[in-house]
This record gives C-alpha cells, sequence and structure tokens, in this order.
C-alpha cells in the first residue's frame, strides 16, 4: 500500500514502520518557533513546568514581527522577556526585526523539506511550501516541546489538490487557495492534510506555494504539503536527499478526496466581508468604492507579489484619497525590491512602503480603519474587526488585484 | 484499564467553543465564575444539571471554532468525566488533552444514545451501551499520562520531579 505526502514525513520521523490516518503519535520537533505575541506566556508556563534548560537551543527561534516597532505602551516588554529567555537558555537565532516569521523560517533556511516543525500561529502552515510537515500550536504546548523536543500528533488523512494546465495571466496563486476555500468551506479540511500537485503546481514559484501553504488553514487544514522539486532545493540552497525526493503521494495512496481543478477555469476572486470562504469573482464585484489598498503579509508580501504589482503601477498613479500601503514581508525582500527598481515604481505611484512585519494584518498599526470603510488587502484574514473597527469592510485578493483597485479607487478587474 | 460508569447527556453536530463559553464570559476571572454559563447559548439549564462524573456524547466537529482553552477547562470543571463525540476540532482535541479533560472518538454511539441513560466506559477499548459494544480507538500512553496528571503543565511538572 502507498503513502501521502504526510504518512511518508511521520513515518521517516518516528521511524514506525507503518502510519495511517487517525492513529496517535510523538514526533521529533525538528525546529520551532515562537513569536513576540506569546513568548511571554511561553515563558511562563515553560518555568511553571519545571524545566531547567531547553532540548536544543539550536532548534529554537524567536521572531519579533507583530509588535515592531512598538504601537503600544506594553509592547516592549515582550522584547525585553523574549530576550531575557533567549539569553538566559542560549537560544542565539533570535530576528528582532528582520521581517515575519513565516516568511523568515524558510527564507533564513530553518525548514528544510520532510521536517516536523510547529509554531505557536496558526499561519505555521505555510512551510509546507518546501514539503515540510508544519503546524500551529498553543503556548502550553510550545513550552513542553521547548522543554521535551516532542510533541503527540494525530497523523491526518489527506486531501488531494490536483491542478493541470495554464493558469490565465490574471490569475494568481492567492486567486486558487481562495476558491479553494471557497469550494470546502472553512471547516472542509479540519483535521486533514491538504497535499497540491499537477503541472500548475509544478510551474509554480516557491513564493506562490508559499501563499497557498499559508492559507490551508482558512479552511481548518493541519498542513498543506507541496513535494520538493528542483525549485525547492534552489531555494533551500539544499541538494534533496533520497528521503526528500521521495515526497510524492504515492499512485496507491489512500486520499480522503482528490479535487481536480483545470488551471484554465481560474478567475480573479476575492474573499469578501467577512469570511474568508465567502469567494465571488471580482467581475461580480467591480465598482464598489474603496478607501485603502495594503499589499503585503506571510500571504502576499514576497518579491513576486510585489513585482505583480509595480507591474500594474508603472508609471501610474494611486486613485486620490486612496491609501495603497505596501509591507515587504522580510528585510531582504525589501532590499531585493529596492535593488530591481520595484520600490521606486511603487513610490511614484503613490505607495506607503512600511517597515516589514505582520503591520496592518494583525490590526495593530500601519493603515487601521475606521467604521464604513473598505479595503482590498492580500492577507489571509477578513474576519470582523482584523484591521480596526468591525465595521470595517475587508476584501481579500491577489496583489495584482489590489494593485489594480488601488489605481481606480474601486474593485475592478486587473488588465 | 480504568473503567467508569456515567449519565449520558446527548448534544448535536458542531458544538461550537462559543456555545461551550460565550465570549462575554471570558472576562470573568476564574473558571469557577464562567462555568455555570457552559452551553447556555444552547442549553441555559444545562451546567446546572451536570453532575459530577456525567459524560457528554455529541456528534461531528465538536468545540470547533475559536482557540479559546476556556472550552475544556469548564467542560472539566462542570464535572464531566468526558466527552464522546463522532469528531473533534483539531484546537480543542489538543486543548482538552493538555487541560487534562478525556476525549474519545466514536463513530456510532451517537446516533444510538439516548439522553439520561448510563454507559460503562473502558479507556482505551470501549463503550457498553445496553449490552452493545463501541470500539474506542486506543490513546497512547503519554497522553492517558498527560490526561490522569490533570493536564500538560502538571504532567510536566511530574516528569520534572516537581510535583
Amino acid at each position: 500500500m502507498g503513502y501521502t505526502i504526510i504518512e511518508k514525513i511521520i513515518r521517516n520521523n518516528t521511524g514506525a514502520q507503518t502510519v495511517k490516518p487517525g492513529d496517535i503519535v510523538t514526533v521529533k520537533a525538528d525546529r520551532v518557533m515562537i513569536h513576540d505575541i506569546f513568548i511571554p506566556f511561553v515563558a511562563d508556563k515553560f518555568e511553571e513546568m519545571g524545566f531547567k534548560k531547553l532540548w536544543d537551543p539550536d532548534k529554537a527561534v524567536l521572531i519579533y514581527d507583530h509588535l515592531v516597532p512598538a504601537s503600544q505602551l506594553d509592547d516592549t516588554r515582550h522584547f525585553r522577556i523574549g530576550d531575557a529567555f533567549a539569553a538566559k537558555y542560549g537560544m542565539k537565532h533570535v530576528h528582532r526585526s528582520d521581517g515575519i516569521c513565516h516568511q523568515l523560517m524558510t527564507e533564513a533556511g530553518y525548514v528544510k523539506p520532510g521536517d516536523v516543525v510547529f509554531g505557536t500561529d496558526s499561519h505555521t502552515t505555510t512551510y509546507g511550501c518546501v514539503g515540510a510537515f508544519s503546524s500551529g500550536i498553543g503556548y502550553t504546548e510550545m513550552a513542553s516541546i521547548l522543554g521535551t523536543g516532542t510533541m503527540w500528533i494525530k497523523v491526518p488523512e489527506t486531501i488531494k489538490v490536483v491542478i493541470e494546465g495554464k493558469l490565465p495571466d490574471d490569475v494568481m496563486s492567492k486567486d486558487i487557495i481562495l476558491r479553494l476555500i471557497g469550494d470546502l468551506g472553512a471547516d472542509g479540511a479540519t483535521y486533514l492534510a491538504l497535499e497540491f500537485t499537477g503541472s500548475t503546481v509544478e510551474e509554480m514559484s516557491v513564493s506562490s506555494r508559499m501563499t497557498i501553504a499559508n492559507m490551508a488553514v482558512e479552511a481548518g487544514a493541519k498542513c498543506a504539503l507541496f513535494t520538493p522539486d528542483e525549485k525547492t532545493a534552489e531555494y533551500c540552497e539544499i541538494q534533496l536527499s533520497e528521503f526528500q525526493k521521495s515526497l510524492t503521494g504515492d499512485e496507491d495512496g489512500v486520499y480522503k478526496k482528490v479535487i481536480r481543478y483545470r488551471a484554465e477555469d481560474f478567475v480573479p476572486v476575492m474573499a469578501c466581508p467577512s469570511q474568508v470562504d465567502k469567494i465571488k469573482p471580482v467581475s461580480e464585484l467591480e465598482g464598489i468604492a474603496i478607501d485603502q489598498v495594503f499589499i503585503g503579509s506571510c500571504t502576499n508580501g514576497r518579491l513576486e507579489d510585489l513585482a505583480a504589482a509595480a507591474g500594474v503601477l508603472k508609471d501610474k498613479k494611486v486613485a486620490d484619497y486612496v491609501k495603497l500601503i505596501v509591507t515587504p514581508a522580510s528585510r531582504k525582500i525589501y532590499q531585493e525590491a529596492m535593488e530591481q527598481g520595484i520600490m521606486e515604481i511603487l513610490s511614484e505611484a503613490g505607495a506607503i512602503i512600511t517597515h516589514p512585519g505582520c503591520g496592518l494584518c494583525c490590526g495593530r498599526t500601519g493603515g487601521i480603519l475606521s467604521d464604513g470603510e473598505r479595503v482590498v488587502a492580500t492577507n489571509n484574514r477578513n474576519f470582523l474587526g482584523r484591521m480596526g473597527t468591525s465595521k470595517v469592510e475587508i476584501y481579500l485578493a491577489s496583489p495584482k488585484t489590489a494593485a489594480a483597485c488601488a489605481l481606480a479607487g474601486r474593485i475592478v478587474s486587473a488588465e | 484499564m480504568e473503567t467508569f460508569t456515567g449519565k449520558v447527556w446527548v448534544l448535536g453536530d458542531d458544538i461550537d467553543t462559543d456555545i461551550i463559553i460565550p465570549t462575554e464570559y471570558l472576562a470573568l476571572k476564574t473558571i469557577d465564575e464562567m462555568k455555570q454559563y457552559g452551553f447556555s447559548p444552547l442549553r441555559p439549564e444545562l451546567a446546572g444539571l451536570i453532575k459530577e462524573g456525567d459524560i457528554i456524547v455529541a456528534g461531528k466537529n465538536f468545540g470547533c471554532g475559536s482557540s479559546r482553552e476556556q472550552a475544556p477547562e469548564i467542560i472539566k470543571a462542570l464535572g464531566v468525566k468526558c466527552v464522546i463525540a463522532k469528531s473533534f476540532a483539531r484546537i480543542f482535541f489538543r486543548n482538552s488533552i493538555n487541560n487534562g479533560l478525556l476525549l474519545m472518538e466514536q463513530p456510532d454511539l451517537y446516533d444510538d444514545m439516548t439522553e439520561g441513560d448510563v454507559i460503562k466506559v473502558t479507556v482505551n477499548e470501549h463503550v457498553e451501551y445496553q449490552g452493545r459494544f463501541y470500539q474506542i480507538a486506543s490513546l497512547p500512553q503519554n497522553l492517558v499520562d498527560i490526561i490522569s496528571a490533570g493536564g500538560l503543565v502538571k504532567a510536566m511538572r511530574k516528569r520534572n520531579g516537581l510535583d
């Protein structure tokens, strides 16, 4: 009998001969990530549990991103507690202003194909873009992993998503994952792994795959997995091992469901206020006036996203009254975008370019909105109150669509 | 293997964490103050009726919704010995084990169950109800240890020789 990708990763990690969905197994963490919001709670629980040292300080990464730079008086307390915890327990991997945790974990080389990774954030699913099993957990569990290096998991069933063909020019991977979330529903993949395959997926950059893996959790998924290939190897700066190369879903693997799409059938879409699975084609929303556009986040703040936006905005101006906020996902992306002239194009068009970080996506800083205002945004959640008051309307879209909307001052399709 | 009997309360599908404890009561200082409002949007009288050792049997996707750890804490504080459902939402499942609340997945019991009846549970093996046996997938020892210790923090303290 064959195996799914997640089953192969778990077999490799545990050394178990057979693994089947529903089994509860104990896995070893290859890497863990803690961000600034939860570090005080993790530190408290860790000490309450009576641990005296980290199981492996080299495998723990602490990233300040939600609160950088501080926007409220209490924020710096998190940095002080984090710095003290890192110093006390010998953690060397601390990023204090380099960008968003989910971007840095793969970009800085902390996650490799086939790894098992846990983070204190629901969008930890992102690292499936390189074929790692990664999932979000609470702070109590993180404290226990820091002490033991292990965590129990339930082996998930898998939904295989097969996409074949060439995407239309105006469609980005964001449109694919939004459509899938709409088709599955917000709980359609609860407990499950998603596995993405097909010629469209093979053609995609690692960055585009990240967008999809990032948002898998919005359908309730435990993780999202892409087969590591040459692009993955280049991105991770490694030679793929035999194990890493074997991370494909077997023909005779057992899947809960197989969903097939033709790439040519995708159209630009938006998630309408205020559910991520409330998906409509952009063509049906045209004309709705907007106040702001946000291009950034761990979903869509990468170089190809900024380049796509710049392609739309080049030699044009953002509409009067519309604030276009651009937030690169990391310092590295920020620098590359400067070197490639992308920042200049965005700035010339009237964009407000901010420091890398979670910024507006977590609704704390950098462009929060008020009652009755509308924003088109490239991040992953449009929940009530996410970017200001509960009367702000958030439409989620791809960077290309978002840039076109910024020019028009209303919802339009990108040309 | 641990065996116990208990009176059953039957709840439906998709019992979300807002039903288990509505957001408005989360600001109360203690779980003891909150627990009287457990399940109040669905059955306001239920929290007052549940007795120590009772069992909840429910349909699919029990505990869906937010990640609030207060949900399993309240069920436990009400005295519920275990929850047996067709399925659990992922975060709720983890939070329950980590807070020492025993959960079991069983696909058929819910459809046959009448509220108020008594069932006999043999942990890791089966549920006995009206002469029929319903199999339960076994929990590995480490999870049983977490639950018996009273949650993950306590289990780790025990592991580290503190309690």
